[in-house]
């Protein structure tokens, strides 16, 4: 495709993004059933799951309270009576035939999630609704090559959906968005975020108009994103082919279409002419439930803090740089961590540097969770002030207490004292080390003397040598060169 | 033949086991068989029950209902036992559950004796929609035993089980009720758990006994109420007893509709025999008001318009694809949707699929659906104001006597007219009696029926058993 940069300028994007998450409940929305990834093929499944005659929803509250967790996290309006609806269709992992969801009432109204535009600004992406609804089971084509296998422990498992108003305008910010949705649900402890495995999913709307032009441009829905990249893919994708079909003067159709990973294009999969219609109706099995003021307010004492929150706070109370204020929230489980150690040290910036630096290449190389890791926050702390107050060099630090912590989770102060590297800065003890390197290197002192100032380093290696890096460099140093030049 | 589960207890007493009631069952059921009212004997089970309850005799621990036996409508779950709301459409269909009623009622020993023929999930008032023939009406074999729960009706009016249950959507099991000369009771909507009744119209349908007597209707009820986690429409307050004493010097205000015993379509006699219950009643010392219902021509629609969409939402399940009966002639998804369902379904369940379908689509929905919801409301709001002013509303169950088989098939008007006096319960969720008052000069008999408050069960039934005392 080749738009100019000139064509693309003229259009403005307006994207709207549905996003579907599975909540991290232990049973499932409207019965007892296991919510559990990974379990054996219909395993998961009662008489309610499987729809069978007779059978009637029973609600899980818990559903309930997670959803207005992720409204009062986005700042929403929760509303007080739950009512239920039913969505009708027909597909083979919809056992009952219909979907219970959230039609004209939807847990959550009005509310924003805070995002950084393409320019590293600040934005406000409105939420049209989260409503509460339940998954379907998932049909397998690709296991028996003659038919379509059905597996129906996802069946009823309970999701929200988060609905944006059209407030995104770039396929970046669309991507920034689901980011900071995932970062959220994660936070909130509602949802794994996983894309991949699909408990998280995301639709996107998407149309372009001109920038002067006062009404929409012809909408269309892309499906089947199934990651935070593929999401951006498939909207810059269908940003440039709308455009491009507006400029070449074809006439852009309602439909849903199917964003393809491989080739990172969209194919039309129906028009809005085909679409079903799901003939919504309030669902009579379920009366509807009242939520109230002061069930909200328990669910809101109890939230965890959010990344937002621990973002400002990183780089305005503890002095930390947008980058690491960044990394360190990105992942709740790591922020907590880094929470944990500043309880122990004020040095900030080192704990960040700890964390961000030996603490991730560790869970790295080992593809540890950080939530695995066997290393005490308040002995990083401590870590921190020996090398603070100079009893332990950093390399020191780094390279022998560090990975002894790992192994065992001891007090940095007791191995380094253990194994005999507690630096010391103790002038007096240094002077007889330095003296002896002179006299036991007395052609490279001379050397040195006599103006070859390169060896410096030799001599300094030395000197460290015989300490076994317990000497403090900086004192070391020091001295070295005041000894050396007094002849 | 036991009358009543006194009778029962007194044969117990003089020695007679259960095994022997359940096979006197057995075999009174075997010779009535021509009258098609079960669609299945459960005589194994049922059996092995009885045995079990003797047992529970000898050492002094069984349940309220030992001894008694009971027959489910076909749209009843019982665990390891077939249900089939009598369509082809849930073939071969074995329940892996039991529902929260009949639980109860097994928990009390009653013993379950098998499982009666209906109109296919309960749309009918006539017992002609069944997939597997009609049930004869035991006091004139050619007229229709009235429907949704006929062989429910002719069970307990044949003597082929000491009571049964039935479902009452619209009417489904006063109605029969009428036709059979048996006491029909559906209690008030949310009263009964329905986890486990195969729905037609969620917000309508109740669970309900059929007996001989006013006691034996109270207490099936009583037993199967109260609350369960299963059905979060249920009133979840414990049961209590549904039969207290009728307080002899209370004296009551009762309202019958004038615009029902003015209606037109109904029989003469019918309309004589309920102005010579009010005048008894009135004899006795109760007020008797005429009062205003100005919206019997709504009725009937508003009822039609609202449960068709429930259903065709409730039907959506049977797909041929998880269980039931499954087309052999479809290739393919779609193909077996429509074969399947085409091919399983009878002729009416299809008409009211199509128009719950219809009054549930884009652009249509407020004109009906919507519009239905408002009329129910107002109905509903009236039912309330009467009964405010008023104990209970005393109206006839059916406009007519039973009538011949065939005679209103073609007609599916007239025949929804037969739910005229009886959808009023559904609409407001009220409780409501068929008692067996009335005796037709055809050889027929027919009900009168007593509406009470909402979830004054207690109220209702006393005052019931006091009109089968008085007004006989």
């Amino acid at each position: 495709m080749a738009i100019t940069e000139e064509i693309r300028a003229k259009y403005k994007p307006v994207i709207g993004l549905e996003i579907h998450a599975q909540m991290l409940t232990r049973s499932k929305a409207y019965s007892n059933d296991k919510n559990e990834y990974g379990s054996a093929p219909n395993t998961n499944v009662s008489v309610i799951t499987l729809g069978h005659p007779g059978t009637l929803p029973r609600m899980n509250r818990k559903t309930i309270d997670f959803a207005i967790r992720m409204g009062i996290a986005c700042d929403c309006k929760i509303s007080e009576l739950q009512h239920f609806a039913r969505k009708n269709y027909f597909y083979p992992d919809l056992p009952k035939g219909y979907q219970i969801t959230q039609d004209t009432t939807p847990i959550c109204t009005g509310g924003s999630v805070l995002i950084k535009d393409e320019n590293g600004n600040e934005k406000r992406v409105g939420l049209t609704r989260i409503h509460m609804e339940e998954d379907a089971g998932k049909s397998i084509h690709d296991i028996d090559p003659f038919n379509t296998l059905i597996d129906l422990n996802r069946a009823g498992v309970p999701l929200i959906e988060i609905v944006s108003e059209p407030d995104i305008t770039s396929s970046q910010q669309a991507y920034n968005y689901v980011t900071e949705v995932r970062k959220l649900v994660r936070y909130l402890d509602i949802c794994d975020g996983n894309m991949e495995e699909g408990s998280l999913r995301c639709d996107a709307n998407i149309s372009v108009m001109l920038k002067d032009a006062k009404e929409f441009g012809v909408k269309v829905e892309v499906k089947n994103m199934n990651s935070m990249r593929n999401v951006q893919r498939a909207i810059e994708y269908e940003i440039e082919r709308q455009i491009e079909a507006i400029e070449k003067g074809e006439k852009l159709v309602q439909e849903t279409r199917n964003f393809n990973a491989l080739n990172g294009t969209t194919t039309a999969m129906r028009s809005k002419e085909a679409a079903n219609d799901y003939r919504y109706f309030p669902e009579p099995d379920l009366q509807p439930i009242r939520v109230t003021q002061q069930h909200v307010q328990k669910i809101r004492e109890a939230m965890p803090p959010l990344p937002n929150f621990l973002h400002t706070k990183y780089t305005t109370e503890l002095g930390l740089s947008e980058y690491d204020a960044g990394v360190i929230t990105d992942q709740k489980e790591i922020a907590l961590y880094f929470e944990e150690i500043i309880r122990y040290t004020k040095n900030y910036k080192a704990a960040a540097n700890w964390v961000m630096g030996d603490i991730k290449s560790h869970l790295n190389a080992k593809a540890l969770d950080i939530t695995e890791l066997k290393l005490s926050p308040n002995h990083v702390a401590e870590l921190i002030s020996l090398i603070d107050s100079g009893k332990l060099s950093h390399s020191l630090a780094s390279q022998k207490v560090f990975p002894e912590m790992l192994k065992a989770d001891e007090s940095p102060l007791k191995i380094a004292e253990s194994n005999n590297w507690i630096q010391t800065s103790d002038e007096g003890e240094i002077k007889k080390l330095i003296a002896a390197v002179i006299a036991e290197n007395p052609s490279e002192i001379a050397r040195y003397r006599a103006g070859e100032t390169k060896l410096m380093g030799f001599i300094m290696g030395q000197l460290m040598k015989k300490s076994a890096g317990k000497a403090d460099p900086k004192s070391a140093g020091k001295l070295l060169t005041e000894m050396l030049s007094e002849n | 033949m036991y009358h009543s589960f006194d009778e029962i207890k007194a044969a117990l007493d003089h020695g007679t086991s259960v095994e022997s009631i359940t096979k006197h069952y057995l075999k009174r059921i075997d010779e009535k068989k021509h009258l098609n009212a079960f669609l299945e004997v459960f005589a194994d089970s049922a059996l092995a029950q009885a045995k079990r309850v003797d047992e529970k005799l000898k050492n002094n621990t069984a349940g309220r209902l030992a001894g008694v036996v009971i027959g489910l409508k076909d749209n009843l779950a019982y665990k390891d036992h077939k249900v089939s709301a009598s369509s082809k459409i849930l073939e071969g269909f074995v329940s892996l559950y039991t529902a929260t009623a009949v639980e109860r009622l097994i928990a009390e020993d009653a013993v379950i004796i098998g499982r009666l023929n209906c109109d296919e999930f309960a749309m009918g008032s006539s017992n002609e929609n069944s997939a597997f023939g009609n049930v004869l009406n035991p006091h004139n074999e050619k007229m229709v035993p009235g429907g949704s729960s006929g062989g429910s009706a002719v069970a307990v009016a044949a003597g082929l089980c000491t009571a049964s249950l039935g479902t009452d959507t619209g009417g489904s099991i006063r109605q029969p009720a009428s036709f059979t000369g048996t006491i029909g009771f559906k209690p008030t909507y949310g009263r009964v758990s329905r986890y486990g009744l195969l729905a037609y119209a969620s917000s309508f349908d109740q669970i309900g006994p059929f007996a001989n007597t006013v006691k034996d209707v109270a207490l099936l009820t009583e037993i199967m109420a109260g609350k369960d986690e299963f059905d979060s429409t249920l009133l979840q307050e414990d049961s209590k007893n549904f039969l207290p004493a009728f307080d002899t010097t209370r004296k009551l205000k009762i309202a019958y509709i004038k615009d029902c015993i003015e209606s037109e379509g109904i029989d003469p006699e019918i309309r004589s025999r309920i102005f010579e219950i009010i005048e008894k009643l009135r004899s006795l010392g109760h007020t008797v008001n005429a009062v205003d219902f100005p919206y019997l021509n709504q009725m009937i629609p508003t009822y039609y318009v609202l449960t068709t969409a429930e259903a065709s939402s409730n039907y959506a399940r049977y797909d041929g694809v998880h269980y039931g009966y499954h087309s052999s002639n479809a290739e393919g998804v779609e193909d077996t949707y429509k074969k399947s369902r085409s091919e399983g379904f009878g002729e009416e369940v299809k008409r009211r699929i199509m128009l719950g379908t219809f009054v549930l689509s884009h652009g249509y929905y407020d004109a009906y659906y919507t519009k239905g919801q408002k009329v129910r409301r107002v109905i509903q709001n009236k039912t309330k104001e009467i009964l405010t002013n008023h104990d209970f509303i005393i109206l006839p169950t059916t406009p007519t006597t039973a009538f011949e088989i065939g005679a209103n098939v073609a007609d599916p008007i007239t025949m929804y007219l037969q739910d005229i006096f009886t959808v009023q319960a559904n609409l407001s969720g009220n409780p409501a009696i068929s008692l067996p008052l009335g005796n037709h000069s055809n050889g027929l008999p027919f009900g009168i029926q007593a509406m009470g408050k909402h979830f004054d069960e207690a109220g209702l039934l006393s005052f019931s058993d006091y009109l089968m005392s008085n007004c006989k």
